[in-house]
């Protein structure tokens, strides 16, 4: 009965096998329940760009769709504004 | 009807009388031509992101009105035509939109009420902060 698990210990590996557990990402919005995203807002905006003043993917930031859409009429908005830059070199 | 809000951008050269005088035009505008104000804001002076016009700085002006979809293309006319205004904007409220806005109101409402007291109670013990307020 113990003999399996003795076998388990004496296997090696070359390399080291990946177990890091991926974090799952999520929607803040929907998360938080925000229903609306202000485009007033400058500094809660910059969360979603680059350093260079890019809107940042869904792929990267979690966001759903639904919300992706809003976070991007907002941070236009704030561009026509000039709340937030349409470029710029190390925003942060 | 439908709720509107609208954000213009005027040039900082503006005395406060003239800033006074502008903010009170286009209310007029929006109210002339079968609006009605629900909120009207001056953010005041700040910095632009990027230069408007060789400008580096301007005046803020927030106004949320009701009305018919027809007096925007009013006021963007009368936006255009002053060279006072640098930037605007002018948009629906979707439903929201206008949630979030009376949100917002009151808590502005809230803030101005709570810091109004303290600064009244201030006031009798330092006449100096009351100044600055």
């Amino acid at each position: 009965m113990a003999a399996p698990v003795k076998n388990d210990s004496e296997i090696r590996y070359l390399n080291p096998v990946a177990v890091d557990v991926k974090k799952k990402k999520y929607c803040r919005f929907k998360k938080s329940g925000i229903k609306y995203i202000d485009y007033k807002d400058g500094e809660f905006l910059k969360k979603f760009l680059n350093e260079q003043g890019k809107i940042l993917p869904r792929r990267l930031t979690g966001t759903s769709q639904k919300y992706q859409k809003k976070v991007a009429q907002a941070v236009k908005r704030a561009r026509h504004l000039a709340i937030l830059p349409f470029v710029t070199d190390l925003m942060k | 009807m439908n709720n509107y809000e609208t954000v213009f951008i005027a040039t900082p050269v503006l005395s406060e009388v003239q800033l006074e005088e502008l903010f009170g035009k286009f209310q007029g505008v929006i109210t002339e031509n079968g609006g009605q104000i629900v909120n009207a804001e001056a953010w005041g002076l700040k910095k632009l992101a990027y230069a408007i016009q060789k400008k580096t700085t301007g005046y803020y002006f927030l106004i949320e009105f009701t009305g018919e979809g027809s007096l925007i293309e009013t006021l963007e006319k009368q936006y255009r035509r002053d060279e006072r205004v640098i930037r605007f904007l002018s948009f629906r409220q979707d439903k929201d939109a206008v949630a979030y806005s009376i949100k917002r109101r009151n808590k502005l409402a809230g803030k101005v009420t709570t810091e109004e007291a303290p600064a009244a109670a201030e006031a009798e013990v330092e006449p100096v902060a009351v100044e600055e307020a």
